[in-house]
Order: structure tokens, then sequence, then C-alpha cells
């Protein structure tokens, strides 16, 4: 615990941590809350969340290897996984959706497999990056030091939040997104293609994540099996936030983010992960603690 | 004439008797005037990179030697030529194609596959088969204390990749009058097999000058950043930090420390090359000295390749592109193999694992000599220092061709 004396004698390093904490907590919560919609108007888990982060990462690569700043890969990345989501769904999800749980997460973790061999066989198994050289900001007397990317990233991340926001709320499709979430059944009676939701929700998801992997390979690292981290993260998070709640999944995925730095700097780093999944035990257990105790006063 | 059956059967006993002949290996696999070696390699999943550069390596060295006389063995000449299986960077599969390769194939000489978790896998095959295996590309200490008697390994182990870096660093603090024993050393690590036996090297030879470990991280494997762990250099001011966790560790911990501006006075690193940071991020990456088995600046010499840089030289215009190490392992564990073959003129497993056993040898690649438990303690590890772009070898003293730039400039003067 010597190190919890350096946090004490010089508290700037706690600030470090907590922005770090968060910066890198925002690009998690955008993944989860690309699955928490899926999962919400699915009912698919999809085991190929990170993989799909993946082949967002590469296909900013592959813009960034043709010359182009790789900031507009994401918007390239977001519509590229766009139409690969949409194909998914036309190929493969279309025949599980109405099975059990068990079903959807077989065939998703198949596409993951597929997917992380067809992007090693395209690009090969090496670590790649993409460099936005957007240089550092420092603050607090260069005590501080924030890389920028990440905080454009940051910001990315808000404005995709925001967008899909307006576009649930507004626009003629989201409105039939979350009216298929609320009962498929009664929309389909209403009127809504639930098909075609479908079809659009995992194509958001997919383009969700291909907008998070063209972040995470300026900000991190990209290589064809490291996906299976990002869905499991992104699973925590929306286990914690719950489903259909945007400022949940945000606050959970930038908590989760504070909780992984200060824990990687209290315990050390092979704890940094731990930690976090004993948080999410911890967290469960006090809820179902809470609503044991509500269904008492019910009674 | 015969009853059909009859005649069934004659032919079928015919048959196996032929196949009989046929199969069964005479002494050992040579097929006419050629020797045929068995190497099972990851030509796809994670590995395949890596996987080809082995097999490029072992394909220069066979074409070397057959150009030049092949081998010599009971006064005649063989040459060589090697049987590979994809293994698809499975140790399961790994072991299935030993198998495969020593009972179905008939292959008595192996040569290793790709990574330390594929040897691993394989070595309990050929040592039960009794078949010796050379090979360049598991450097893991856990194969070599076993107490297998028919694995070489031509490369340093892992404990060794890094320990030269804490030699250096004491080496410098003397140079500059102070005591090596009031060094601080951080150590940021990927949590698997390979990367703990590095770090336990620089443990040992970091508690043999009694320098302090003020960080000891364990980086998991799911781990893409480690800006936590940076935070803690920051704040605790090491003289050393050492970064191990394959290409990833390699590749984060550049962009980290330079996007962080984290200032350490040295900084030693392995996978420099897999994860390309010279190409990647320029002069980022500069001063970083990244510890690799072999050099093509090396002053080491042979008969087939002349010298290091020659064999750079021929492996770029084979295959296209300059050799990285695993290449050169590989082609140096093909030498052996020859160089035993025709030491104990003979194809019996036993005598050639004798032989292998007694190999004292210069190569382009280093000097190659068995320790009891199999692995290679002729050649030391190699530190070389990225300078302006440039791989420079700056360690051990003996080899290096340029002196360390140390410490390395705080980021406000980069």
């Amino acid at each position: 615990m010597g190190d919890l004396q350096i946090l004490i004698d010089a508290p700037i390093f706690s600030v470090q941590l907590l922005l770090d904490g968060l910066l890198i907590g925002a690009i998690f919560a955008l993944v989860a809350y690309g699955l928490a919609l899926e999962w919400g108007v699915t009912n698919i888990i999809n085991i190929a969340q990170g993989d799909l982060v993946i082949l967002g990462g590469y296909v900013a690569l592959t813009v960034y290897h043709l010359g182009v700043h790789p900031l507009f890969g994401v918007p390239i990345a977001a519509a590229v996984l766009f139409c690969v989501g949409w194909l998914i769904y036309r190929t493969v999800l279309f025949r599980v959706i109405d099975r059990d749980l068990f079903t959807s997460i077989l065939a998703t973790f198949g596409i993951s497999i597929l997917l992380q061999q067809l992007i090693d066989k395209v690009y090969g198994a090496d670590v790649q990056t993409a460099e936005a050289n957007l240089g550092t900001l420092f603050l607090f007397d260069n005590q501080i030091t924030l890389s920028n990317i990440k905080l454009v990233a940051f910001v990315v991340v808000l404005a995709c939040g925001g967008l899909l926001l307006w576009f649930l709320k507004r626009s003629r499709t989201g409105q039939a997104i979350r009216a298929t979430a609320q009962n498929a059944r009664a929309a389909r009676i209403m009127g809504i293609d639930t098909e075609h939701v479908y079809s659009m929700t995992v194509a958001i998801n997919a383009a969700i994540c291909g907008a998070a992997g063209a972040l995470v390979v300026m900000v991190w690292v990209i290589q064809p099996f490291i996906g299976l981290a990002y869905t499991i993260r992104s699973f925590m998070i929306v286990v914690v936030a719950g489903i259909g709640n945007l400022g949940g999944v945000l606050a959970a995925g930038m908590g989760l983010g504070v909780a992984e730095q200060f824990a990687g700097f209290l315990l050390g780093a092979e704890f940094q992960i731990g930690f976090v999944f004993a948080l999410l035990v911890v967290i469960l257990v006090v809820r179902n603690l809470r609503l044991a105790r509500k269904r008492e006063y019910l009674h | 004439m015969l009853h059909p059956v009859i005649r069934r059967a004659a032919l079928v006993s015919a048959v196996s008797a032929l196949a009989f002949v046929l199969g069964a290996p005479a002494q050992a696999k040579v097929e006419g005037d050629t020797i045929v070696l068995g190497a099972a390699l990851s030509f796809t999943g994670k590995y395949k990179t890596n996987g080809q550069h082995t097999k490029n390596g072992y394909d220069l060295a066979v074409e070397r030697i057959n150009e030049k006389g092949g081998v010599k063995v009971g006064g005649k000449s063989y040459k060589l030529k090697v049987v590979y299986y994809d293994d698809e960077s499975t140790a399961a599969r790994g072991a299935q194609l030993a198998e495969r390769l020593i009972k179905q194939d008939g292959v008595k000489f192996m040569l290793g596959p790709y990574s330390s978790g594929l040897t691993k896998a394989i070595a309990p095959v050929t040592e039960q088969a009794g078949i010796p295996m050379v090979e360049g590309n598991g450097a893991s200490r856990a194969l070599f204390n076993k107490g297998y008697k028919y694995l070489f390994a031509v490369l340093s182990t892992s404990e060794q990749y890094l320990a030269e870096a804490i030699n250096l660093a004491a080496e410098q603090a003397k140079a500059a009058g102070q005591d090596p024993a009031k060094l601080k050393v951080a150590v940021a690590v990927e949590n698997d097999p390979f990367s703990q036996d590095i770090r336990a090297g620089v443990l040992d030879d970091a508690k043999r000058y009694g320098m302090q470990i003020v960080i000891d991280d364990k980086l998991p494997k799911e781990l893409n950043d480690m800006s936590a762990t940076l935070t803690k250099v920051r704040a605790l001011k090491p003289d050393l930090l050492i970064v191990s966790g394959h290409a990833k560790g390699a590749a984060t911990a550049i962009r980290q420390l330079s996007e962080q501006k984290i200032d350490v006075p040295m900084l030693a690193m392995t996978h420099c090359e897999a994860a390309q940071v010279r190409a990647k991020f320029g002069a980022l990456a500069d001063y970083t000295l990244c510890a690799t088995q072999w050099a093509e600046t090396m002053t080491y010499k042979d008969d087939y390749f002349g010298s290091a840089g020659n064999y750079a030289k021929d492996f770029e215009s084979h295959f296209g592109y300059v050799p990285p190490y695993q290449a050169a392992e590989s082609t140096a564990s093909v030498m052996v193999w020859k160089d035993a073959l025709e030491r104990a003129n003979s194809f019996d497993p036993a005598k050639l694992r004798d032989a292998i056993a007694a190999t004292d040898m210069q190569t382009f690649y280093g000097n190659i000599k068995f320790d009891e438990t199999g692995k290679n303690i002729a050649k030391p590890m190699v530190l070389r220092q990225i300078q302006a772009g440039e791989y420079k070898v700056v360690a051990p003293s003996k080899w290096a061709s340029d002196k360390i730039i140390h410490p390395i400039p705080p980021w406000s003067a980069r």
C-alpha cells in the first residue's frame, strides 16, 4: 500500500488516474451501448461485439494506409460496419431471432470466430496502430498529461451517443425500434415491419462498433484476436447499467474505467481487470439484496 | 485356376508384404540420397507471420547446404529436405502432427515449431520416441528444466532476454561514479509464462546488484492500456523501465510513454521488431533498448553464409524482406543438424543425439554449444538501441558496434 501514500502526498496523480479512467471508460461505454441496444431490441447477446470493434479498427486502418487522416476513419468505419451488420442479420441472425438465448449466443460466437479468422487472413496477425498525431495536452504545470486523441475520442463518443439518442427519440425508424423493444408482437400488429427494425438495429450496433473500433486503433492497438476483451467489458457495463439507459451505460463505463485505473495504480496491473470483475460481483450481490428487500415490502 | 478367395488372400498378403518392405523405414527417414527432416509450423492462426519466418529460415539453410555439396554421411553425399505440416498455431494440433511425422512419415530428424507453447506440446512426443529435435523458436526456460534429453535450442532462453539491460544500467551507473545498488528498477511485464520468465531473469540480476524494484506490474493479457502503470512510473521515477508483453505490449508502451510524456533514463523492451515500433512510431521510439537474439551487424562468421551481414543480404534477395531473428535462428537449427549428421556419420537417432549434444561451432547466427539441459549457452542476448531511427548494437560490449545514449533526453527536449 506504499502507493496509496503517493496519492495522499501528491493528489495530482489521483486527478491523472481519474481523467484517464473517464476517457478510457467512455470508449467502452460506446461499445456497451450498442450491445445494450441489440440485446434490448432483438434479445440477442452479441458475442461478436468485440470482433466488430476490431473489424472497425481494421477498416479505419485501411483508410489510414490510403493516406487519409485516421479521424476520417470513424465515419467510414461506421458506414462500412453498418452494411456488415445488415448483412450479418440478413444471412445469419434472422434465423435465430426467435430461438432461445443459447442458440443466438452460439450463432454470434460462430460469427466471432469467422470474423477473427477473416481479419487474420486479410490483414495478418500483427499488431496494428494508426497515428492521429494530435499531440498531448499538458495541465497543472505539466503534471497532468492527456493525449489529445483520447480527448477527441471522448468527444466523438458523446457525439455518437447524442446522435443515437436523437435518432431513437425523434426519427420514425427510431420510434419503431423502441416500439419493437417494448413489445414486438404489438408493434407488428400496429403495422411495424419488425424484420426491418431488427436488421436496422443489428446494423446500427455494428456501426457503433465500427466507430468505436476506429477510435481504438488510434488510442490503443488492434490485433485480430483481441476482440473478446471488448465483448466482455461491454457485457459487464450493460449488466451494471441495465438495458436501454444511455446515461447509465455512460456512467457505468466511465465508473468502471476509473475503478480500473485506481486498482491498477494501487494494487498493481495484475489486479486491474480482476478488481473490476470483483466490483461487478459486489454490485450484483448488493442489487440482489436490495431487490429481495423490496419484495418483502410487497408481501 | 485358383479359387477367387485364395487368389484374393494371396493378393492381400503380397500387397501387405510389399507395404511392409516399402513402409518400414530402413534405418531412418532417408529417401534415396535425401535426408528428410520434419517440422510442424504455424502457417495459419496467430503465429502465421513468425511461422513463415521460421519456414523461410529452414528453407534457406536447406538450399544453401544442398548447393554446397549437401551432407556427407558414410562417404556419401545426401541432400536435405523438410516435410512441413500446418499446426494452425494450436498446441494440440502441433503434438498430433509431431506424432504423424514420426509414426506415419517415419521422420527421425525433427526441427522445432514456432513459439515456446508449441515446442512445449511437441517436445514430449519427440522425447518419447527418442527422436532429436533442434529448435530455434522455443525460448521458455520451462522447456529446459524437465530433463529432456532430445531437445536442443540454438537460441538464448527467455530469462536472458532483458537481464543484459540490468548489467548495462549497472555499467552506466558505475561509469557515472554511482553505486548500482542505488538504482531503482520498474518492471511491467505481461502475465504469461514467457514474459514471466523474462521478469524472473531481470529480478535475479537486479537482486545480484542489490537494486530496488519499485514497480513490479504483471499486465493482464486482455489489458490494452497501461496508463495506470505509467502514472506510477512518473510518480516513482525509476532509473530503468523494463517492458515486455509481445508485440502488443511493445506498441502500447511506446505509444503511451510518448503520449503521456513519461521520462525514464533507460527503457528496455522485447518485441520491438515484431511491433515494428521504428516504422510505426518513428522518432517516438528513439532511445529504446530492444532485446534481440541476433542482429545482422554482429561479427560472427561461417562457411555457408560468410557473415551475419551476408546472411541478411541472401535472405532479402530470396524472400524480399530483412530477416528477423526468428528466421536466422531457424537457419542455424538446420546447420546444427548438418554438422551433427556429419560428425555422427550415422542415421541412428541415439548417436545423433550425442553428436548434437557435443556441438561446438560458430555460425553466422552466433556460437552454438549446448549445456546438459540442451540450451545454447555460447550465444548472449543482444541489446540494440534505436538511435535516430536505426537499430544500433550497444550491448554486450564485446559485440557492440555503437555506444549507448544514456540517459534518454526528456520529452521536453526531444
